[in-house]
């Protein structure tokens, strides 16, 4: 019997090994992701959005189970509480939350098509494109998005959250075109490129379906750090006081709890939520990074 | 120039030129292209705080005559930029008619003071921390425990900040909670000063570090474990060398090169998060000068602080890439015949 279930176990194992896309990290750091689109699907479905917009309860009343300091209790109909103006936090956090996802990734997508062009442009035609692409990506490259973006939004007022993401993807787009440009580089003189190129294939078709497959890996790390870049440089300028200033957004929450005090009134779920959802965001963004180093460089599997 | 080449020397110098002309350039640029003007918003403040304002018209259009608004685009340009390479970029609209510049000088030694101090000591941490994790004989708890605490290293600084500062110094009241010194204490060379200089930057130093020392910890991981495969790594175990030297002179002085480019990469967000960490504390540097700024919508200092911190971040990047050969002698520039 014992020794069945050993043979079981070691069987599993063996097979964790030979799929390394089982892997823990990519797994609970999916698995947080998920959560907090979760959070704003059934949130949507549940719960009465428009209370993030009025503020008709009591102010800063507590999640339920705590007391303010005007010693009033939380009640259900807020469960997690209220901000400074009385406005629902469980709707600002289902609104927030899932909106903060979506700026990241949009520009992070939009950043890594614009990386996958140019990288490819880059590396392929060569020349005087290359040389512009390379010195235009190097210089952008050390330009700190949230100063430049603090000029655009200080200057232009308002913004949709989508414009917000197209504006910081003209900065996440750097990274990935470096990273092609030099793994085309050196594809191009790999055995099997050229077996493509003297068999007449079209420069299409190498690009997409003989070199992308194997950029893949080093793709998903970049494509998944640009959107933790993406989403810290939009709380960035949230808590600035700049970004959409009509949609409540986990950065404004936050700031708008500094600006009230809310730090010295103990008021800690009003920042304190928010900060939280941030952070669960970025610790499963850093694990799925962390999966997908693991599933595409082996040796450091033994971890 | 001594060991560095003079083709690369220039190289460096054309990319950093071209970055600080970009950057001035796109701050240029952007307020022009914007459907608001900021003449208007200025007189908008005028009005908020002045009831009506006579003449509405004809103040508006001296300001534009005063800013050179009413100058062709070209020459606004080639003015901006000439001001801009003498570090003068007007007066600030908010506490007029204080110069920008000087408002920046009085901000910046904080900054700089705060950043060099929070660097060092992150990336010291980091990558001890780092090769200890991958060296094969540090202790097991070490193995365990760091990788489990790196998980919060993920998070930016001002969400660190906000944690540290509620229960650092909301709660236990240990820190102050906000300020790069007391109100009490007179500004100077003081024993008092530097005591509360010291006490009230703990906490925005320790916010960053706390969350980027992962960051090195990871990678200087990653090249520990290459590191490791190395022949030389081999040899120097077969020629029974004490385990600790191979720790020290083989294996971390080879592994820690890649890590000062990657440093070089990282400054730009490093500067960005400690803006936001300023603008939480409220400590005195450029973080809060551009909060304040963007709050009043004081657009000449909002365009200086963002100028003065890419150039930062521009310069400290080009003393990395400068100094990297001399740590490396095995980067040679020029295609191998230094």
């Amino acid at each position: 019997m014992t020794g069945h279930r050993a043979g079981e176990i070691k069987g599993w194992r063996l097979r964790r090994f030979e799929s390394p896309w089982v892997n823990p990290k990519l797994f609970w750091g999916a698995g947080l992701l998920l959560a907090i689109v979760a959070l704003g699907i059934i949130g949507r479905a549940f719960w009465n959005l428009d209370l993030a917009f009025t503020g008709a309860a009591p102010l800063k009343l507590p999640p339920v189970g705590f007391e303010n300091l005007r010693g009033q209790e939380g009640a259900w109909i807020h469960p997690i509480g209220t901000d400074g103006s009385g406005r629902d936090m469980l709707a600002l956090i289902v609104i927030g939350a899932p909106n903060s996802l979506f700026v990241g990734l949009l520009a992070s997508l939009i950043g890594m098509s614009l990386g996958i062009f140019l990288g490819f442009s880059a590396g392929f035609i060569g020349g005087r494109t290359d040389d512009v692409i390379r010195v235009v990506s190097d210089v952008m490259i050390t330009i700190p998005p949230l100063l430049i973006l603090v000029v655009v939004q200080s200057a232009w007022g308002d913004v949709s959250l989508t414009m917000m993401a197209l504006l910081i993807a003209g900065f996440v787009w750097q990274s990935p075109t470096r990273l092609i440009r030099a793994q085309v580089l050196s594809m191009k003189q790999s055995g099997y490129v050229q077996m493509a190129r003297l068999s007449g294939a079209s420069t299409m078709h190498i690009m997409f379906r003989e070199m992308l497959p194997n950029l893949v890996p080093y793709l998903f790390g970049s494509f998944i750090a640009n959107v933790t870049t993406s989403i810290v440089t939009a709380v960035g300028l949230e808590v600035l006081g700049l970004g959409p200033q009509r949609i409540p957004t986990l950065g404004r929450t936050i700031y708008e709890a500094i600006n009230a005090g809310a730090l010295i009134q103990n008021l800690w779920w009003w920042w304190g939520i928010p900060t939280l959802l941030l952070g669960l965001m970025f610790i499963g963004l850093l694990l799925v990074n962390l999966g997908l180093d693991e599933v595409s460089n082996p040796r450091l599997r033994k971890l | 120039m001594g060991r560095i080449p003079r083709s690369y020397l220039l190289n460096r110098v054309v990319t950093l030129l071209l970055t600080v002309w970009i950057a001035a350039t796109l701050i240029w640029i952007i307020p022009r292209l914007s459907p608001v003007d900021p003449a208007d918003i200025m007189l908008g403040r005028m009005a908020a705080g002045a009831g009506a304002v006579e003449n509405a018209d004809q103040i508006l259009e001296r300001l534009k005559a005063n800013f050179g608004l009413n100058d062709p685009l070209v020459v606004q340009y080639v003015k901006y930029i000439r001001n801009v390479v003498i570090f003068d970029f007007g007066l600030s609209t908010a506490t007029f008619p204080t110069q920008v510049s000087t408002l920046i000088a009085r901000a910046l030694p904080w900054t700089v003071g705060l950043m060099l101090l929070s660097v060092v000591i992150t990336f010291f941490i980091g990558n001890a921390l780092g090769a200890l994790m991958a060296w094969d004989r540090s202790p097991k708890l070490v193995r365990v425990a760091i990788p489990a605490a790196m998980v919060f290293t993920s998070i930016p600084p001002i969400l660190s900040g906000l944690l540290l500062m509620w229960i650092l110094a909301a709660k236990l009241r240990w820190f102050p909670l906000t300020g790069a010194y007391g109100l009490t204490v007179e500004p100077g060379w003081t024993w008092g000063f530097v005591q509360s200089v010291i006490h009230h930057g703990f906490l925005p130093a320790l916010s960053i570090v706390i969350v980027t020392f992962g960051f090195w910890a990871l990678g200087m991981r990653g090249l520990m474990i290459t590191v490791q495969g190395e022949d030389y790594v081999t040899l120097a175990k077969a020629k029974g060398l004490r385990p600790r030297y191979i720790l020290y002179r083989y294996m971390i002085r080879n592994a820690i090169l890649p890590q000062i480019t990657a440093f070089a990469l990282k400054i730009g967000l490093l500067v960005a998060g400690q803006v936001l960490v300023e603008r939480i504390f409220a400590y005195n540097g450029m973080g809060k000068l551009l909060y304040d700024a963007i709050l009043d919508q004081d657009f000449p200092v909002i365009q200086g602080v963002s100028f003065v911190i890419i150039l930062m971040t521009a310069v400290s990047v080009f003393l990395v890439d400068l100094v990297y050969p001399f740590v490396d002698p095995r980067v040679r520039h020029d295609g191998g015949e230094a």
